[in-house]
């Protein structure tokens, strides 16, 4: 197959098993006939998004050309107005797809469960990325470690969908993030502000989620990133042209980024909220905040923890998991919030203040 | 069979109100939105039967298409959807919109919509890592070729006699195609700015409101 892309200057070895996938069964059986140059020779002239060129690891092939920004940043578009649920086992991930997620995020442990242990949070097994992979459709994300771009070129060798560079387990490294523009697969990254989503999308994300504090059922800090991020958005918007310039010195994010949330009005990629939400009535309240979507950690299989029946309590957080789907398309229909919030078991994620955490435990400062 | 007139602009008198709605219950809904909209059409989010019923066409957006499908069933659109594209209603699916609309899908036990003569792969290219973009020729829309963006995108393995192939990649599998009043593209027109496609649906709708008031029935054009 021609394969005749580069990855820039990338020193990291050629990537192992994400190659093109060629022994699909739906792979169609013209392809030896196929003309090989056309399609290969247009690099497409998007607008740069993220202040760099497309990704430099975008290859060419006899389809078109892979892992470009448009199409990183583009799966993102389709998982707009939906749900994507943490799961550790692939029981939960059936659970997960059933209930109407649009993604799982495979994890050893959920948030909840990570701080419960405490210990050094790493990327999750490999056996247990491929189980997931194996029982569900629907795109299949995982975290890496902030700054682990081994864990990453891993995940990118197993072909998941989407790597999170993730507070929520240990950093890898104390002083700088993945350069993820060396990567085919898109990332999404946390943030707490403006200045940190932008960073992430200079270095590459394809998606952000404001942080909140994962494993608490704490909505709080969710709500304050969020209204953060959207107040620093207003606040850009109102800016002259030359009052950019410095604000983009106090952030420390390229101008070209900065001009282009101006421009938009919203950050230019698609931003999710994540880190607390335990209800229906949470993921609702994220949305109407401005959240185009919603993660959610441990409060679904965190819920419902007191039942001891297995078969009771995966139904009970099977409806939650269905109820906060719902609570996310109807995001802005009380009556309809109200109808959905009725179905969710008694015991949601019992959680915990984070006004009363000491700040070691708090995850949301990890990489700034 | 439905033959597409060559050029957008070569439509026979367009309806001065016409309303076409987007599926909004998951998915890139927001760019067909703002493409309908640049294009001067009165565009609405569809979440309830009132709005289903309310609109002369209606584009099914990229998305997950278990949660898209689940999220149908759940807030009873299924059926009131089906009954009204037997009756005529245009419709569009784009990507995961193309997976509902079709009659076959391997690995799917029940295709949820199932009223398009097509067999329809899901994530027929691998994972995201294999998702690329690629110009296209799409028969009905003249000049330079269409930028169209694949991600983690179905293809049409199979499509009926009554089913009109609109495109292909260079190696032949089909990413496009056309039954009467139903349109199915694997790819995302409304990620760019090119708003071609989009004006080729809306010529469908405008032949299926034509049709509905010369003709006083409810069947699709033919």
């Amino acid at each position: 197959m021609a394969t005749n892309g580069t990855r820039n200057g990338s020193t990291r070895p050629a990537r192992g098993g994400a190659g093109r996938v060629t022994s699909k069964a739906a792979a169609p059986k013209t392809m030896a006939k196929a003309p090989v140059a056309k399609a290969a020779t247009k690099a497409p002239a998007k607008p740069s998004t993220n202040g760099r060129a497309n990704g430099v690891a975008s290859k060419v092939d006899v389809r078109g050309t892979t892992a470009t920004w448009t199409v990183k940043a583009g799966l993102a578009q389709m998982l707009k107005g939906g749900v994507i649920m943490d799961v550790v086992t692939a029981e939960q991930a059936e659970i997960a797809q059933e209930a109407g997620a649009v993604a799982v995020m495979a994890l050893e442990r959920v948030p909840a469960d990570i701080r419960a242990a405490g210990g050094v949070a790493r990327m999750s097994h490999v056996k247990k990325i491929k189980e997931i992979q194996a029982a569900v459709s629907i795109p299949v994300m995982a975290k890496a470690r902030i700054g682990h771009f081994v864990e990453a070129q891993i995940l990118e060798a197993l072909g998941v969908d989407y790597i999170d560079e993730s507070e929520v387990l240990t950093p890898a490294d104390d002083q700088y993030h993945i350069d993820k523009h060396a990567f085919a697969v898109p990332y999404v990254c946390g943030c707490r502000n403006l200045g940190e989503a932008l960073r992430r999308i200079s270095e590459g994300a394809a998606m952000i989620r404001t942080k909140g504090e994962a494993g608490t059922g704490d909505i709080v800090e969710a709500v304050r990133h969020m209204r953060s991020l959207w107040s620093e958005i207003r606040r850009v918007q109102g800016m002259r042209d030359d009052e950019l310039w410095t604000t983009a010195k106090d952030l420390q994010v390229p101008i070209e980024l900065l001009r282009e949330v101006k421009r938009l009005g919203k950050l230019p990629v698609v931003n999710f909220s994540a880190g607390g939400v335990a209800t229906p009535a949470d993921a609702a309240l994220m949305m109407q905040l401005g959240a185009e979507g919603v993660f959610v950690g441990s409060g679904i299989f965190k819920s419902a923890e007191d039942v001891t029946d297995k078969r009771r309590k995966l139904d009970q957080q099977r409806r939650m998991a269905t109820a906060i789907v719902k609570a996310v398309t109807h995001f802005n229909d009380p009556k309809m919030l109200a109808a959905v919030s009725e179905e969710i078991p008694e015991e949601a994620m019992r959680g915990r203040s984070t006004a009363t955490m000491p700040r070691e435990e708090l995850l949301a400062h990890r990489g700034s | 069979m439905p033959r597409v007139s060559r050029t957008a602009a070569a439509v026979t008198p367009a309806p001065a109100d016409v309303r076409v709605g987007v599926l909004a219950l998951q998915g890139d809904f927001a760019e067909h939105l703002v493409a309908l909209r640049t294009l001067g059409v009165d565009a609405i989010e569809v979440r309830t039967l009132d709005q289903l019923r309310s609109v002369d066409g209606l584009i099914i957006p990229g998305g997950e298409s278990t949660t898209i499908a689940r999220l149908l069933i759940a807030f009873d659109l299924l059926e009131p959807l089906r009954d009204l594209i037997a009756k005529g209603l245009p419709v569009w699916g784009t990507c995961a919109g193309a997976i509902l609309l079709a009659k076959r899908v391997p690995n799917l036990d029940r295709p949820p919509l199932a009223v398009m003569d097509i067999t329809v792969e899901r994530n027929a290219f691998g994972r995201q890592v294999d998702s690329f973009e690629a110009d296209l020729k799409v028969a009905g829309i003249e000049g330079a070729p269409l930028r169209a963006i694949f991600i983690r995108a179905p293809l049409i393995s199979r499509a009926g006699r009554s089913v009109s192939v609109l495109a292909t990649l260079n190696d032949g599998t089909i990413v496009a195609a056309r039954q009467g009043h139903l349109l199915a593209t694997s790819f995302h027109p409304e990620l760019t700015e090119d708003r071609r496609m989009h004006g080729l649906f809306l010529q469908m709708v405008d032949e299926a409101v034509v049709f509905r008031a010369t003709s006083g029935s409810g069947r699709p054009p033919r």
